[in-house]
């Protein structure tokens, strides 16, 4: 009975499939949530600089050159552990970096920045977070760039790691720099 | 003899007893006053209808923080951010669909615990039911299939069984 040993493949073929699915599931970071962001104008915004609450910086300012915004707070510790990569593309000057402060005091974002290093040509203060929630930021740190146009071309939420910056980054901030 | 009588005295016993707590429970059902609706601690606003509605609307949103959690029920900073810019967003007059979309805008369409339907949630919208369908018709298949088979089919195959095991 050969249709009979064809059928006994068939609950094999199911797990077959059940683990696939479950592989490629368990794999997927449930905290990765794709942002509606990319591809779209960056949210317009006018925040005071942490240096000088007197002057603000636009997103009008930043139009014309790529950048990335790098979402931090004092009280974040996963910001902690990617600054030593943020201050390396920084010191490597692969793209200005702006800082966005969520949800921090000025004297622990000051005094932070003063004991680990600062990186960026401004740090913006979004003390009461609506800049944020403009973002789409929902876990800090959180890590943008945005392109001449001022359209968002990448979103990473969580702390920077070596491969998302070499393999990520690098190559799109390449892409946007010369445009073939 | 001897153990079948332990087995239904102790039978009657449990008996009684599952009496005697249904009893219990029903007397206190009786008693107790209703349980106050467990309420989250919202800022005192004079207005307990708009508060509501606040709590109606961020009940449909998921809380990005904590992601099995409404943003109604979080006590993650988000959430209570987002509670207070829907609570702003009405006081503005801006109405639910409005308050949905400016969400959706900023954190996609992940917020909202009843996406739309459209061409990337067809799968999630009506996947169990298709294969709810799919395995009843399949089940409905192969019954209706043996049920045509002449008895000896289910004879056991004394040749296979000699090899089942072996």
């Amino acid at each position: 009975m050969k249709s009979r040993r064809v059928y006994a493949l068939v609950p094999m073929a199911l797990f077959a499939a059940v683990v696939a699915f479950l592989a490629v599931g368990l794999g997927l970071n449930p905290r990765d949530v794709p942002s509606p962001l990319i591809g779209k104008p960056a949210p317009a915004f006018a925040l005071p600089r942490l240096d000088d609450a007197t002057q603000t910086v636009s997103r009008e300012d930043l139009l014309g050159k790529v950048w990335m915004l790098n979402v931090w707070a004092s009280w974040c510790a996963p910001c902690r552990e990617e600054h030593p990569l943020v201050i390396d593309i920084a010191r490597r000057q692969l793209v200005p970096v702006y800082g966005l402060n969520y949800k921090d005091t000025a004297p622990a974002a000051k005094s932070w920045l003063a004991s680990l290093g600062n990186p960026y040509r401004a740090t913006l203060v979004d003390a009461d977070g609506r800049a944020g929630i403009d973002f789409g930021v929902y876990g800090v740190p959180e890590t943008f760039i945005i392109d001449r146009q001022g359209i968002v071309r990448l979103k990473h939420t969580g702390p920077l790691t070596p491969s998302v910056v070499r393999e990520r980054i690098e190559p799109l901030l390449k892409a946007l720099n010369d445009p073939a | 003899m001897i153990r079948l009588d332990g087995l239904m005295r102790s039978a009657r016993d449990a008996a009684r007893r599952a009496a005697y707590v249904a009893a219990l429970l029903a007397a206190l059902a009786v008693t107790a006053p209703a349980p106050a609706p467990a309420r989250e601690a919202t800022p005192a606003t004079a207005d307990p209808v708009l508060e509501a509605e606040v709590m109606r609307i961020s009940s449909e949103l998921r809380c990005l923080v904590c992601q099995n959690e409404t943003i109604a029920a979080s006590h993650a900073d988000l959430a209570v951010d987002l509670r207070n810019q829907v609570r702003d967003m009405l006081k503005q007059g801006r109405n639910e669909a409005e308050i949905r979309q400016y969400m959706t805008d900023r954190y996609g369409d992940f917020v909202l615990y009843r996406p739309p339907l459209k061409s990337t949630t067809v799968v999630l919208w009506y996947g169990p039911a298709a294969l709810l369908l799919g395995g009843a018709a399949l089940l409905i298949f192969i019954l209706r299939r043996r049920s045509r088979m002449s008895a000896e089919a289910f004879e056991p195959d004394a040749e296979g069984d000699k090899n089942a095991l072996s």
